[in-house]
């Protein structure tokens, strides 16, 4: 490791998650813009986005919510360096992110059952694409955090500043929640 | 002394230490082998395209006949691979991986692992579109800029398979230059050696640093835009098709407001190599580092809000034409700087006519060429007539050559020394050049007259219109030359494979030149410098008034105030 | 020899777009042979010579920076000067169309022009329209309201000679216009990649005196009706 750097601005893996969160937000902010835009210069689209269910898409925001909660006190946990309690909040936000892609699963289902593909119309395209892309990225991180969880518990995470990685990857799962409470009212509130 | 403590130790075995390795090193090698194969890909593309516009009823030798859906794939594939597979690979790809750890002291990239797989990456996606150009239907035949509807359905082009293959590669490239971006950005904020403030950063890290942060701003907009297209094509969304309520130009607002910057994310390095090289060769400082400095963040800023130049008669709101021509007009003026201060940087110096500064003035020579003529296409009224035709072409290549090959080979034979403990031979490299710089010349005026009378771009004959007819002579020259200029290529490739087993061994600092690399071995060992580099003095002071010698290394300390004892150690 | 490298123009607001042309030409072109003879002088005049060495000018002072920021800045002056000869010379252009006495829809498909006038009742979508393939008869010194429409990718309607030129876009309809100032026939290409024919999506603009324009609507154009008036119920213009 080298030593003795003119000044390091930030540790290198933090800097390193927010360069990549800034162009992750380019590629959101995008998406949803071009949403909003469409949608009101094209009247609305309330016919189809009335058939997406809010109940469901509240009971997942809070899921995604609680998860970055229960990720906060893993990163807490280390800091404080009680390991094993770190581990739990990690596998328990390992577990709400599963739930939130379970959830998900469950609106799709029904939605492509009750005949709304992709193809059914705009609002649908945007729908699809947006909240597939952001269940992509929910997957990235509970991959992160499964990883991580696994290592804390073998024992490898507590080597070195290996346990930093918790806070970086808090970063990003923070990022894929913040991108879903944009995501929740112009889907299935507006 | 500050010990480098122990990294990452080499690795034993060939598959650690030359295939997945995490060396920087290494990697930026990967890249070069990488975009040097990519570019005779390219190149092969062009001599298609030049004989079949020079020549248009015969067979093309050593290739046959091509018909006018072959000859839209041809040139998609020519624009594709070498924007995103030569040039980018080239110029970010290997001499940013290569340079930025060693000119700023560092013993690798903030993160080697993630380096390699955006090394890995990358060749994923040049093997996703070397298939494409196989599957049943052929490569994408929508122009590398791929505009919907042609490339949004598979009835207008005939095309299947290969235009998804090429999304899934330009993503996969988009990817790997995201990872590589991170790199570079968390690599020059974290890891230079004590004394090297930002200010004592040589050019070509600001300029690859700049393009890095670039890159990652506009690229996001076009990953949404190429899922988009995918999904248009493969689910039936109607993101680009108007009859599914969706807009044909929102793909060009998307492509656009990448590939605009994306261009000087390619031209910065290129430049910034050009900028290495010439106080070295004229034995002179940087004329006006800070201003260069200004002038490079200004035009990576100003990148972003240009890209509507591509789409004056697209068909967009005609009021936005002024707007975007001024910001465009606009963009000239750090591009003018650069180029006033890299004349003034060569003028009253010790001109040192070697193959690397042969390469570096040719390149802003020609590059000059390419800045004035933009500022035609950049005003709206003149776009009008340019727009769409052979003086685009002419106007880009003499943009992008410049500072692709011009800008690259000026590196390659540059650090070549360093990269490979060997010099190249200097009469091949000067007949490399007399033949790069000539026949590129004879290759892309012509074209500008072309362009003028009107001719149109992407256009498999010129026999369909009378108006073409005196322009067809143009072609053939045009075409000559381009042979010429691949042929050309020869001295090079003979010279770089030769000299790489063959070659004079080089010394440390061959060229007695001030920047990092050149205080370690060439090449350089594993960790790149044995002892941690202390920085003292800015890049580039060269013939210092009343100095010993007419060079001085970043490293060296300053003169003592008072006499230091034998005894200190 | 300069006069030769645009082809001529038959167009009203062709000849303020070569205004720009030119303006812009003779600046860049100075910039140009300056910029490159001071860089060739350079390579020249201070090749490395025994004994002398190089001047150490860093740039970094406010007298030896004026080298490259007055250039610069008259440099900016000058662009601006463009952009205020250029934003006229586009208004005229692509701004709103005069008044028109002649109305033409025209359509791009792969691969060909149609160009569909609306008969004697002045309407699209009625029974008298004519639609020719190819060929867009105007006559000369009247202002020909053009539509472009597109059935299928993105076309570009490129008559050089009349430095006119408007990509044609599937769902929308794209207003223009121009007013020719010489009889003769001018061809008409498409300049934007449209598929496998789009080196050969070849049409004709021509260019008739006003005898020969009439002549050639009496040959074409059905004559007004009651009947063809009744198609869509419009019983007057």
């Amino acid at each position: 490791m080298q030593v003795g750097y003119e000044t390091a601005l930030s540790p290198s893996g933090k800097l390193g998650v927010w360069w990549f969160i800034a162009s992750e937000i380019m590629v959101f902010g995008c998406l949803i813009g071009l949403y909003v835009l469409f949608r009101v210069a094209h009247g609305g689209w309330n016919d189809q986005a009335s058939h997406v269910n809010w109940r469901l898409g509240a009971i997942n925001t809070l899921v995604l919510v609680t998860s970055s909660l229960t990720m906060i006190l893993a990163f807490n946990a280390v800091r404080i360096e009680r390991r094993q309690r770190a581990a739990r909040f990690l596998l328990v936000t390992v577990l709400l992110g599963f739930t939130f892609l379970g959830i998900k699963s469950v609106e799709y289902t029904h939605e492509l059952g009750e005949g709304f593909t992709p193809a059914s119309g705009m609002f649908w395209s945007f729908y699809y694409i947006m909240t597939g892309l952001h269940g992509f990225h929910v997957l990235g991180g509970i991959i992160l955090n499964l990883t991580l969880y696994i290592t804390a518990v073998r024992g490898t995470l507590w080597s070195g500043n290996k346990s930093s990685r918790v806070e970086f990857a808090g970063l990003y799962w923070h990022f894929v929640d913040v991108v879903w409470i944009f995501l929740f009212p112009l889907l299935y509130l507006a | 002394m500050m010990e480098v403590a122990d990294s990452h130790a080499q690795p034993a075995g060939f598959i650690r230490r030359y295939v997945f390795s995490t060396d920087h090193k290494v990697i930026a090698k990967q890249y070069l082998l990488l975009s040097l194969t990519m570019a005779l890909i390219g190149g092969f593309t062009s001599y298609l395209i030049r004989w079949q516009l020079a020549w248009p009823e015969t067979d093309i030798p050593g290739w046959g006949p091509i018909g006018p859906d072959n000859y839209n794939a041809i040139i998609t594939m020519h624009g594709t691979v070498m924007v995103f597979f030569v040039a980018m690979p080239l110029l970010l790809g290997a001499f940013g991986n290569y340079l930025i750890p060693l000119m700023i002291g560092a013993n690798d990239m903030a993160f080697p692992r993630l380096n390699m797989m955006s090394f890995w990456t990358l060749f994923t996606a040049s093997v996703v579109l070397t298939i494409s150009m196989f599957v049943p239907g052929g490569p994408a035949a929508a122009g590398w800029t791929s505009y919907a509807p042609l490339s949004d359905n598979p009835i207008y082009t005939g095309v299947t398979w290969g235009q998804n293959l090429w999304i899934l590669a330009v993503a996969l490239e988009f990817g790997s230059f995201l990872m590589g971006g991170i790199n570079f950005l968390t690599t020059t904020l974290n890891m230079r050696a004590p004394g090297m403030t930002f200010s004592r950063l040589p050019l070509l890290v600001w300029m690859e640093t700049t393009a890095a942060v670039v890159f990652l701003l506009s690229v996001g907009p076009l990953i949404g835009g190429a899922l988009m297209l995918l999904m248009d094509r493969t689910l039936g969304t109607s993101f680009f098709r108007a009859d599914g309520g969706g807009d044909p130009l929102l793909w060009e607002h998307l492509f656009w407001f990448f590939g605009h910057p994306e261009v000087y994310v390619v031209a910065l390095p290129g430049f910034g190599i050009m900028l290495e090289v010439m106080p070295v060769f004229a034995r002179k400082p940087i004329f006006g580092y800070r201003p260069m400095i200004w002038s490079t963040i200004a035009a990576g800023l100003l990148s972003f809000v240009v890209w509507a130049h591509h789409m004056f008669v697209s068909g967009m709101d005609p009021r936005l034409a002024t707007p975007f021509s001024v910001t465009t007009i606009l963009i000239s003026v750090p591009f003018a700087i650069l180029v006033f201060a890299m004349i003034a940087t060569v003028w009253r110096g010790a001109i040192v006519l070697s193959t690397p500064m042969l390469f570096a003035l040719g390149g802003l020579a020609t590059f000059i060429i390419g800045g004035v003529t933009g500022i035609f296409l950049g005003s709206a009224s003149t776009d009008i007539f340019l727009h769409g035709t052979y003086f685009v072409v002419a106007h880009f290549h003499y943009t992008l050559f410049p500072v692709t090959f011009f800008g690259g080979f000026a590196g390659l034979y540059f650090w070549f020394p360093k990269m490979f403990g060997r010099m190249m031979n200097e009469t091949l490299g000067k007949i490399h050049f007399f033949f790069t710089f000539v026949c590129f010349n004879f290759v892309f005026i012509p074209l500008f007259l072309a362009g003028l009378k009107g001719n149109p771009r992407r256009i498999y004959e010129t026999s369909s219109y009378d108006f073409l007819k005196p322009v067809q002579h143009i072609h053939v020259i045009a075409t000559i030359a381009a042979i010429g200029l691949l042929i050309g290529q020869l001295p090079f490739i003979v010279n770089f494979f030769y000299s790489m087993m063959r070659g004079e061994k080089a010394v440390a600092n061959p060229w007695q030149a001030n920047t990092l690399e050149w205080t370690t071995d060439s090449p350089p060992p594993h960790e790149n410098f044995r002892t941690m580099p202390i920085v003292y003095r800015d890049p580039y002071e060269y013939s210092v008034p009343g100095a010993p010698s007419d060079w001085i290394p970043q490293n060296e300390p300053p003169e003592p105030i008072y006499p230091i004892s034998a005894a200190a150690d | 020899m300069l006069n030769n490298l645009l082809p001529s123009n038959v167009s009203t607001f062709g000849a303020d777009i070569d205004h720009v042309f030119w303006l812009i030409f003779w600046i860049v072109g100075i910039w140009f042979v300056a910029a490159e003879g001071v860089l060739l002088y350079a390579i020249i005049r201070h090749r490395k010579r025994a004994g002398a060495q190089a001047s150490y000018l860093p740039g970094n002072t406010a007298r030896q920076l004026a080298w490259v920021l007055i250039p610069a800045l008259v440099v900016l002056c000058l662009d601006l000067g463009i952009d205020r000869a250029g934003a006229s010379a586009w208004e005229r252009e692509k701004g709103t169309p005069p008044a028109g006495d002649v109305l033409v829809r025209i359509t791009a498909k792969q691969f060909n022009w149609n160009f569909t006038y609306p008969g004697p009742d002045g309407k699209f979508g009625t029974a008298d329209d004519v639609t020719s393939e190819n060929d867009l008869h105007v006559p000369v010194g009247k202002v020909v309201r053009i539509e472009l429409q597109s059935e299928d990718v993105i076309h570009s309607f490129f008559v050089p000679e009349m430095r006119l030129k408007q990509d044609v876009v599937p769902g929308r309809t794209i207003r223009g216009w121009f007013e020719a100032t010489k009889t003769g026939t001018y061809e008409i290409a498409c300049s934007e990649l449209c598929g496998f024919g789009h080196y050969s999506m070849h049409g004709n603009v021509i260019v008739q005196t006003p005898a020969e324009y009439a002549g050639w609507q009496r040959e074409t154009w059905p004559t007004r009706t009651a009947a063809n008036d009744a198609v869509k119920g419009t019983g007057t213009r």
